[in-house]
C-alpha cells in the first residue's frame, strides 16, 4: 500500500470545511485530524481532574492519562525511559530550559557554544543571551552554498573550550535534514553536551532518539499534528538529574522547608505547576495516528511531494529554489521570484487559497548568510497533494502577470 | 479578496521605479525603519528648513507595498510643515485602516492609491513603516524606529 493510501484529507476538518485551501505553511503549524480534538474533548469530557494530587479515582484517572500519553509519545520518537522525556510548552521553552538550567550552571567565562548558521531563533538567542551573560564566546558554523551546515568548519569550531553544540536537526527554512550523527561525534569528541532542536524532524522522519546519541532533543507538539501549546524536551538521565530545576512551584518538589527545598523526581523534577495534560493526550493521539500511516510513509510522500514541488517550480522563469537538493531536504522549499518580494507573492498566493509563509522564517542569521532578505517558503504535510503543488505553481504565474 | 485593489497600476509603477530613491547627505535627519516581522528595512532622510520639509528621500528593501508608500510619501510631504506633515499622517492612517470617510479620501491624492491596504490587515504595517519613520524623523533626534513599537496593529504574520 502507498504512503498515499493511507492518508485521508477528510480525517482534517479544517481541509474539509475549506476544500478550495492549499495549506502549504505545514512547517509553521499542521493542522489536526478529528481523532486529536476528539481525544482531547474526551479527556475533558470524562477524565478530567488535577494528576499527581488528589486523592480520588478522578484524580488518579486524569494521572493515568498523563502518564500513558507521555509514554506513548516517548514510544513514538524511540525513547525507552519515559521519565527523561519533559513536557513543555514547545520546542523555545524546551531549548531556553536547557540553556538556563543547564547552560547557567555549566556555561562560564572563557568556555565556548557552537551553534550553526542555520537555527532558527529559538536555537540561537537563547545561546546568544547566556554567552553575553557568561563571558563566553557564541561560535557559528558556516553553510555549504546549497545550505547544509559545513561539518570541516563546525569541526574546526569545537574545541576544548566547547561546552555545547546546539543544532538543527532538519532546517526549518531550507528543510535542510543534518547529519545528527557526525555532529554529535565531533562534539562527543571535545566532551561537549549536544543540543539538537528537532521541531522540523519529529513531525516528518522516522525518529529513534534513544539512537541519535544526542543528550538533548527538543521538538513541539503543533507542528505534528497535535495541538499549540505542547512540546517535549529529551534529556540524557545523568544530566537532568545534575542539573537543577528550570521553574520551581507545585508538582516539582518533594520536600519544603523553610529554608530550602529538594526536588521531585524525574520527568516532574521540570514540569512545574499544573500540568497540561489535556494537550499532552492530544499529542499522544497524534503519535497514534501517525503511527497508523507510518513515518516512513510520511516521509516517501512528502519526498515525492517536495521533489515534484522543486522540478516544477524550477520551470518557472525567475524562481530561485534554496537549499540542498530533496534527497536531502525534508518538506520545505524556500524560494524567491525574479525581484518580487515574497510577502507581495504570499499576499497574490492567498488570494487563490494558497498558504505559504513569506519573510525570514525566524531564522534572519540564515537569511543574512544566504544574502537574502526574505523567501517565500511552501512547506509540505501529509494531507497534501499533486494539486496544491499545481496551485502554488499556477498562482506563481499569476503573480509574475501582475508584477510584469 | 481581490488582490486588484492592492496592487493599482499607481502602487506597481511606483514599486518598479520609485520616487526619491537616493542617499541625501545634506539631510538633517536620517533614520532607520524597521518591520521585525517581515525584515523589511528602509532608511529616511528628512531635510528641514526652519519647520517646512524641504527634501525627503529613501532606500532600503522591502515588498512592493512598503516600496510604493515610501515613494508616494517623500512626494507628498516635500513643502509641507511638521504639523502638515503629521495631519497627513493622521488621515493616511485612517484611509489605510479603513476608518476614512469617503469624502475625505480626496484630499489624500496619490496617496489614496494605498486605500486597498485596509481590505488586507496584514499589510498595513507594510504600508505605514515609512510614515512611522517620517513621524520619528519629525518628532525626534536621530535614531531608529521600529513599527513594533507603534500603536495598535493587525497580529503578526509570522509563525515559526
Amino acid at each position: 500500500m502507498s504512503a498515499r493510501d493511507l492518508i485521508d484529507r477528510a480525517d482534517f476538518p479544517l481541509l474539509e470545511a475549506n476544500p478550495d485551501l492549499h495549506y502549504l505553511d505545514s512547517a509553521a503549524t499542521s493542522q489536526k485530524p478529528q481523532v486529536v480534538l476528539d481525544a482531547m474533548m474526551h479527556y475533558y469530557a470524562h477524565d478530567n481532574a488535577n494528576p499527581h494530587r488528589g486523592a480520588y479515582a478522578l484524580s488518579a484517572r486524569a494521572t493515568d492519562r498523563y502518564r500513558e500519553a507521555r509514554e506513548r509519545i516517548a514510544s513514538f520518537v524511540g525513547v525507552r525511559d519515559s521519565a527523561r522525556l519533559i513536557f513543555t510548552r514547545g520546542t523555545t521553552e524546551s531549548l531556553n530550559l536547557v540553556a538556563t538550567a543547564w547552560g547557567r550552571t555549566n556555561v562560564g567565562a572563557g568556555d565556548e557554544v557552537v551553534i550553526t548558521g542555520l537555527e532558527h531563533h529559538a536555537n540561537f538567542v537563547p545561546w546568544q543571551q547566556l554567552v553575553n551573560e557568561k563571558g563566553a564566546a557564541l561560535r557559528i558554523a558556516r553553510l555549504t552554498p546549497d545550505g547544509r551546515i559545513d561539518l570541516d568548519h563546525l569541526a574546526s569550531l569545537v574545541g576544548p573550550r566547547t561546552k555545547v553544540v546546539a543544532f538543527a536537526h532538519v532546517s526549518n527554512a531550507l528543510g535542510t535534514i543534518n547529519p545528527v550523527a557526525d555532529v554529535c561525534a565531533i562534539a562527543r569528541r571535545a566532551g561537549a553536551v549536544t543540543v539538537c532542536d528537532g521541531a522540523q524532524a519529529a513531525p516528518h522522519l522516522p525518529l529513534d532518539v534513544d539512537g541519535l546519541d544526542v543528550d538533548f532533543y527538543a521538538f513541539s507538539g503543533h507542528k505534528m499534528l497535535g495541538p499549540m501549546g505542547c512540546g517535549v524536551l529529551i534529556g540524557r538521565r545523568n544530566l537532568l538529574e545534575a542539573m537543577p530545576p528550570y521553574q520551581t512551584g507545585g508538582d516539582m518538589i518533594e520536600y519544603v522547608g523553610d529554608e530550602r527545598s529538594t526536588w521531585n523526581v524525574l520527568p516532574h523534577k521540570f514540569e512545574a505547576g499544573t500540568p497540561n495534560v489535556g494537550d499532552a493526550v492530544g499529542l499522544a493521539a497524534a503519535c497514534e495516528y501517525l503511527d497508523r500511516i507510518g513515518m516512513s510513509n510520511v516521509r516517501e510522500h512528502e519526498q515525492a511531494i517536495t521533489t515534484l514541488a522543486s522540478a516544477r517550480l524550477c520551470t518557472v522563469p525567475g524562481v530561485r529554489v534554496y537549499g540542498p537538493s530533496p534527497a536531502m531536504r525534508s518538506g520545505v522549499v524556500s524560494f524567491t521570484v525574479g525581484e518580487i518580494h515574497p510577502h507581495d507573492l504570499a499576499t497574490i498566493l492567498d488570494e487563490v487559497g494558497v498558504c505559504v509563509r513569506a519573510g525570514h522564517h525566524c531564522a534572519q542569521p540564515l537569511m543574512r548568510r544566504l544574502n537574502v532578505p526574505a523567501t517565500a517558503r511552501a512547506s509540505f504535510y501529509i494531507y497534501n497533494t499533486e494539486a496544491d503543488v499545481d496551485a502554488l505553481v499556477a498562482g506563481i504565474e499569476h503573480a509574475r502577470e501582475v508584477f510584469g | 479578496m481581490s488582490t486588484e485593489a492592492l496592487y493599482q497600476e499607481l502602487i506597481l509603477e511606483h514599486n518598479r521605479k520609485p520616487r526619491n530613491f537616493r542617499e541625501m547627505p545634506d539631510a538633517s535627519r536620517t533614520i532607520e525603519g524597521r518591520n521585525p516581522l517581515c525584515g523589511d528595512a528602509l532608511t529616511l532622510w528628512v531635510k528641514l528648513e526652519n519647520d517646512t520639509i524641504a527634501d525627503a528621500s529613501f532606500k532600503g528593501q522591502g515588498c512592493a507595498i512598503s516600496k510604493a508608500s515610501a515613494s508616494l510619501m517623500t512626494a507628498a510631504v516635500k513643502g509641507k510643515t511638521r504639523a502638515e506633515a503629521e495631519e497627513l499622517f493622521e488621515r493616511f492612517h485612517q484611509l489605510v485602516t479603513g476608518t476614512l470617510p469617503e469624502s475625505e479620501q480626496k484630499s489624500l491624492g496619490s496617496l489614496r492609491a494605498l486605500g486597498g491596504v485596509s481590505k488586507f490587515p496584514l499589510r498595513v504595517k507594510c504600508a505605514s513603516l515609512a510614515w512611522h519613520a517620517l513621524h520619528s524623523a519629525l518628532a525626534s533626534d536621530d535614531s531608529e524606529v521600529s513599527t513594533e513599537r507603534e500603536g495598535p496593529e493587525p497580529p503578526p504574520l509570522e509563525g515559526a
